[in-house]
């Protein structure tokens, strides 16, 4: 560990730590522009410039400087600021100060730092450059005559997205970044660069000239478009929810969001669900909630009651759907719509047990009938890096393209049994393998997946591993941000979705992709949009989005969650458990809960695992199931990445993504 | 003093022989390269050491040294590179297109020699785009070299495996830095690389790599046969050996000549380029090493030794060694300026103070130029090359701060002249901010 001394302050450095980290860790601000911890170093700003010695008579770029025993590193002498002021000038003598026009106004590296580094007044006559602004799709607008040239939005592309789509043209004062031909960027994280850009040269599209982040209520939420669990930031001012920006947290989603969680906000006040309906002469007529729990009193059902989780739910919701059939003495609660009835008598086996940040460290990945862009991209990523250290990656499915280099088996299911040499080869070397399994695989190869559990030796106790930690390299891979929660809390039939077919009275949770023709009783949908559940129910209790309520979510690695409320929920709508609450009163059996508190008191008991946040560990105790694999994967799950969920689909943003990115649709800009 | 014939270790330098691998082993290229090998590689790096090498392509490193560095072990996997900088674009340079068009025999033996020094496996000649007829010879060359068993397998019969290739740059002047040269070689954008990883550790392909000019390649082979102590004959102390000029500008006969280093400017005008244009008094100024470095007053420059020392004495610096000359026909604004505009046009954009600074530099030096501008501007423009120098990645940003640092230095009255002739010592309207 090398001793450095920061201004006179001797500190002790990690191993491989650089300059600029050594002086964050004495406490001194350095400011940086093309720096970011996430991103490879590239030191073209030069805004990080310090003194050191010993070395040459100049500043050095601190961010790419490896910090070295008995180094002197100097931040505050008249050399490093007038490097600094120097570097600021140049910045802006070519930037339009346009900050009152700017959506990166208020949260805008160049605007704070050169507060703290500008000059006063500029000494540059001449006059400034102006750069034509480039097409990089629906969700990245840019104002390319701001841009500093940092590349950071090249290097996400290249390294983290893995589209290599963004890049710089031209040379000198004339460099421009762009996306070469104009096109949209074809990946499903492009938004991040957003969020990279120092400047406003690249803004939200659908966000544009919408609020100033100082007027934003800031809420702490977990994103449900898919079951990663990303940690999000609700931005809101008064009843909406106006952007969606990631949180840090390098178990998840490290700093990163996929389009999806980011833009489909806009669906949050569209198709919305804000007063109850009851279905009268075979039409949905809006009613009050009186009579919508008039009609719902009335069913005979016999105790014959049962619930269908949606993919969007918190575990909130669904423990109160639960606590009301179980008053019935019901235990008919299904979340997987589509029809699958995988095993599911042990948790672990249906668990990513790696977890998201441990695929990082994998180093042989065979990933089963998953295409994990579209289903998890934030676990795409991390197999990206992984490969960066070495990983070798295989894939059983139909063949997609990934973003990295997989060695392809064919879409055969039957491949499991029997594995080609180079698959046996690089998983009996590799010391931390992995097998993903994917949703769409889980149906015929569950079973012949846990296999590979011993023949590929993916579970390795602490000491065969030769680490302090065991591993276990058996994943599955859900797409739904329920699906994990819905298990622990037992909403599963042996035989799948099929078993609710005959009950008398189903309340479906925000589902809307199941076959509802084939329910033959009473249809409750509660739910926030009017989407396929609600064109199928007899009557609609409007309800909150994760939006609009606190809620649990469990993500695919079982990591318990909560998201905070944003904001309230339209019209009539109500959080969910409010109204089961309130019906069980209807019905005759009030739930033993007032308050979310109590209900999340009564869930712990129930279910102890949801009690408090944090990952969650299941006993790894496998079913044994037949192990013949058979099938023909024609495609994935997810035909559409961006219409998904109901909130997608109402998402003006979302529905343009689709059509451009993924049929693509044309469209003109207008002419300005 | 000066170099005799029988010193020029270029002796085909204008052509009067044929470049072709016949008559470049008639003047003793080639001959018996196995011995040299023989050496070994760490005796022929002691040679090159003792006999003070600089190198020739501006920042005068010591070149013995600079091989030392490569790893003496290479690993299967990451061997070593040599990389041969032919990209000479520098305004001025003209000494590595005489040497491949009439010489490029030197170059490929000394190749094989230095790679062998250095453990390297194969050497890459990075050429200037704009050499078309220069790269057709090195091409043809190289083939010969292979034809007569000289490199490739078992180079020379010496059991050594050695490979030269030749690539062609597409014109950019900054790929002549090295690390930007190795990006460019690897198929990439021509943007220089942060330092460190310096290539002897994390090079080319992301293996050990030197990068060497030209004419430190190709004087290798003769200093070992000729010995160290000949080589270190020539030169002031810390300044050895012989040297390429080129002599451009307003002398009687512009050339390019191999001429021992400390040379006194004059003699080294008087003697190779018949004097210049209408009289030493008639000289205005010299840009001693090409447009990089910042110009000498003709006071200053007239007995000065032209070696690394001896310009540094200056304020200026040998550089490439080439010899820029201007009379008092000369507008020296509008000669720098013109090199500002270069400057600003092959800034590859990667960096922040040269990107924005070379073309702010720039188009105060056009106003200075016609005296549209403030006297007070002269002094901005000062702390704008200060601002720029030694901020930037590589060191274009410094070769674009100097020469208008060194006209500043010496012809400031010249500046302010132009703007009181025009009527600019007034300061301008104050524009509102817009």
């Amino acid at each position: 560990m090398p001793k450095v001394k920061v201004d006179g302050v001797e500190i002790e450095v990690p191993q491989g730590a650089t300059v600029l980290q050594a002086c964050e860790l004495a406490g001194k601000e350095i400011p940086r522009f093309c720096y970011h911890e996430r991103l490879s170093i590239a030191g073209n700003c030069r805004m990080c410039l310090v003194e050191v010695k010993p070395g040459p008579p100049k500043p050095q770029a601190s961010c790419a400087l490896p910090a070295a025993d008995n180094q002197e590193i100097f931040t505050t002498t008249p050399m490093v600021k007038h490097a600094r002021e120097g570097i600021m000038e140049f910045l802006l003598i070519n930037h339009p100060l346009d900050c009152p026009i700017c959506d990166q106004g208020g949260e805008c590296d160049l605007q704070d730092q050169s507060v703290a580094y500008g000059r006063g007044h500029s000494r540059f006559a001449e006059n400034k450059r102006a750069v034509t602004e480039k097409y990089m799709g629906p969700i990245v607008k840019t104002i390319m005559t701001r841009c500093i040239q940092c590349t950071r939005c090249v290097r996400f592309a290249e390294e983290v997205a893995g589209v290599e789509e963004i890049g710089a043209i031209y040379r000198g004062e004339n460099m421009q970044i762009t996306s070469y031909l104009e096109e949209a960027v074809s990946s499903e994280l492009s938004g991040n660069v957003v969020d990279l850009c120092p400047v406003g040269a690249l803004t939200s599209k659908p966000y544009a000239f919408e609020a100033r982040p100082w007027e934003l209520r800031k809420t702490l939420s977990i994103d449900v478009m898919d079951a990663v669990g990303t940690n999000i930031r609700l931005d809101s001012r008064g009843r909406q929810v106006l952007r969606c920006v990631p949180r840090v947290n390098d178990d998840v989603n490290e700093e990163w969001a996929s389009d999806k969680t980011r833009h489909a906000v806009d669906g949050l006040v569209r198709r919305r669900l804000d007063r109850p309906y009851v279905r009268r002469d075979g039409k949905l007529v809006p009613a009050t909630w009186d009579e919508a729990f008039a009609a719902i009193a009335t069913v005979e059902h016999d105790g014959n009651i049962a619930a269908v989780a949606g993919d969007l739910v918190d575990c909130e919701t669904m423990f109160a759907a639960k606590a009301l059939l179980r008053e019935f003495g019901s235990t008919l609660l299904e979340g997987r719509q589509t029809g699958m009835d995988y095993d599911t008598s042990s948790i672990a086996a249906v668990n990513f047990n790696t977890t998201i940040a441990g695929t990082e460290r994998a180093d042989a990945i065979l990933l089963v009938g998953t295409n994990l862009r579209w289903e998890a991209p934030l676990v795409n990523t991390r197999i990206r890096k992984a490969i960066k250290k070495g990983a070798k990656v295989f894939a059983v499915g139909p063949e997609t393209d990934l973003t990295y280099k997989v060695e392809w088996l064919g879409a055969d299911l039957s491949v499991l049994g029997a594995l080609p040499e180079a698959v046996t080869e690089a998983f009996g070397k590799a010391e931390r393998p992995m097998v993903i399994v994917g949703g769409g695989a889980l149906k015929g190869a569950h079973g012949a997946a846990l296999a590979l559990v011993d023949t590929l030796g993916l579970v390795k106790d602490a000491a065969s591993n030769g680490s302090e930690q065991g591993w276990n390299g058996f994943n599955v891979v859900h797409m739904a941000a329920s699906r994990m929660g819905a298990l622990m809390l037992g909403y599963a039939q042996k035989t799948g979705i099929s078993a609710l077919y005959d009950a008398k009275l189903t309340f479906f949770l925000g589902a809307d992709e199941c076959d509802f023709g084939s329910f033959t009783g009473f249809k409750v949908f509660v739910g926030h949009h009017g989407d396929k559940g609600a064109h199928h129910a007899d009557v609609i209790l409007p309800g909150a989005s994760y939006a609009e309520k606190s809620g649990t979510f469990v993500n695919l690695e079982g990591r318990v969650q909560r998201g905070e409320r944003a904001v309230f929920p339209p019209g009539d709508a109500r959080e969910d458990w409010t109204i089961f609450r309130a019906l069980s009163e209807r019905m005759g059996k009030t739930l033993p809960f007032d308050t979310l508190e109590e209900l999340r008191a009564a869930m712990a008991v129930d279910c102890p695992e949801l009690a408090s946040p944090g990952l969650k560990t299941f006993a790894w105790n496998p079913p044994s199931l037949a192990t013949a694999a058979q099938g023909v994967m024609q495609g994935y799950p997810i035909t559409d990445f961006y219409l998904t969920n109901a909130i997608c689909r109402a998402s003006p943003t979302m529905q343009r993504c689709s059509a451009e990115l993924l049929h693509g649709e044309t469209f003109a800009e207008a002419a300005e | 003093m000066s170099l005799l014939d029988k010193d020029r270790i270029f002796t085909n330098l204008y052509g009067y022989q044929s470049w072709r691998v016949d008559a470049a082993m008639q003047r003793g290229d080639w001959d018996n390269t196995k011995a040299l090998l023989d050496l070994g590689q760490d005796r022929i790096i002691d040679v090159i050491k003792a006999s003070g090498l600089r190198g020739r392509g501006g920042a005068g490193f010591p070149t013995g040294t600079k091989w030392s560095f490569m790893p003496k072990e290479p690993k299967p996997d990451r061997p070593n590179f040599l990389v041969i900088n032919a990209d000479e674009s520098e305004p001025g340079s003209c000494k590595d297109r005489e040497i491949i068009r009439h010489d490029p025999h030197k170059l490929i033996e000394g190749a094989l020699v230095a790679g062998f020094a250095m453990r390297a496996r194969a050497a890459y000649i990075y050429i200037r785009g704009e050499y078309i007829r220069e790269a057709e010879t090195l091409f043809a060359a190289v083939a010969e070299a292979y034809d007569r068993g000289l490199i490739g397998k078992n180079a020379c019969g010496s059991g050594y495996d050695f490979d030269v290739f030749v690539h062609r740059g597409a014109g950019a002047y900054i790929c002549g830095e090295e690390t930007a040269m190795l990006e460019s070689l690897e198929g990439k954008k021509g943007q220089p690389r942060l330092k460190p990883p310096f290539p002897a550790g994390a090079g080319l392909y992301g293996c050990p790599t030197t990068v060497n000019n030209v004419e430190s390649i190709a004087v290798a082979p003769t200093i070992l046969r000729r010995g160290a102590e000949w080589f270190s004959s020539f030169g002031a102390e810390n300044n050895k050996g012989t040297k390429l000029f080129q002599i451009s500008g307003h002398v009687n006969t512009p050339c390019v000549v191999e001429e021992a280093m400390s040379i006194p400017f004059r003699e080294l005008i008087e003697k190779h380029c018949g004097g210049i244009r209408g009289g030493w008094d008639n000289l205005l100024a010299v840009i001693p090493g090409g447009s990089s470095v910042p110009l000498v007053p003709a006071a200053q420059i007239m007995d000065c030794p032209m070696d690394f020392d001896g310009l540094k004495g200056v304020g200026s610096g040998l550089g490439t060694a080439a010899v820029i000359v201007m009379d008092k026909s000369t507008d020296v604004v509008r000669a720098i300026s013109r090199i500002s505009y270069f400057y600003k046009h092959e800034s590859c954009g990667q960096c922040t103070p040269c990107r924005e600074g070379t073309g702010w530099m720039w188009r105060v030096m056009e106003r200075l130029r016609t005296g549209d501008a403030d006297i007070g501007e002269i002094d901005m423009l000062q702390q704008v090359t200060k601002q720029v120098e030694g901020h930037s990645i590589c060191a274009l940003g410094d070769a674009a701060a100097w020469p208008i640092q060194g006209l500043i230095r010496h012809f400031r009255p010249e500046l302010e002249r132009r703007i009181k002739e025009r009527g600019g010592d007034l300061s301008p309207m104050q524009e509102a901010a817009e």
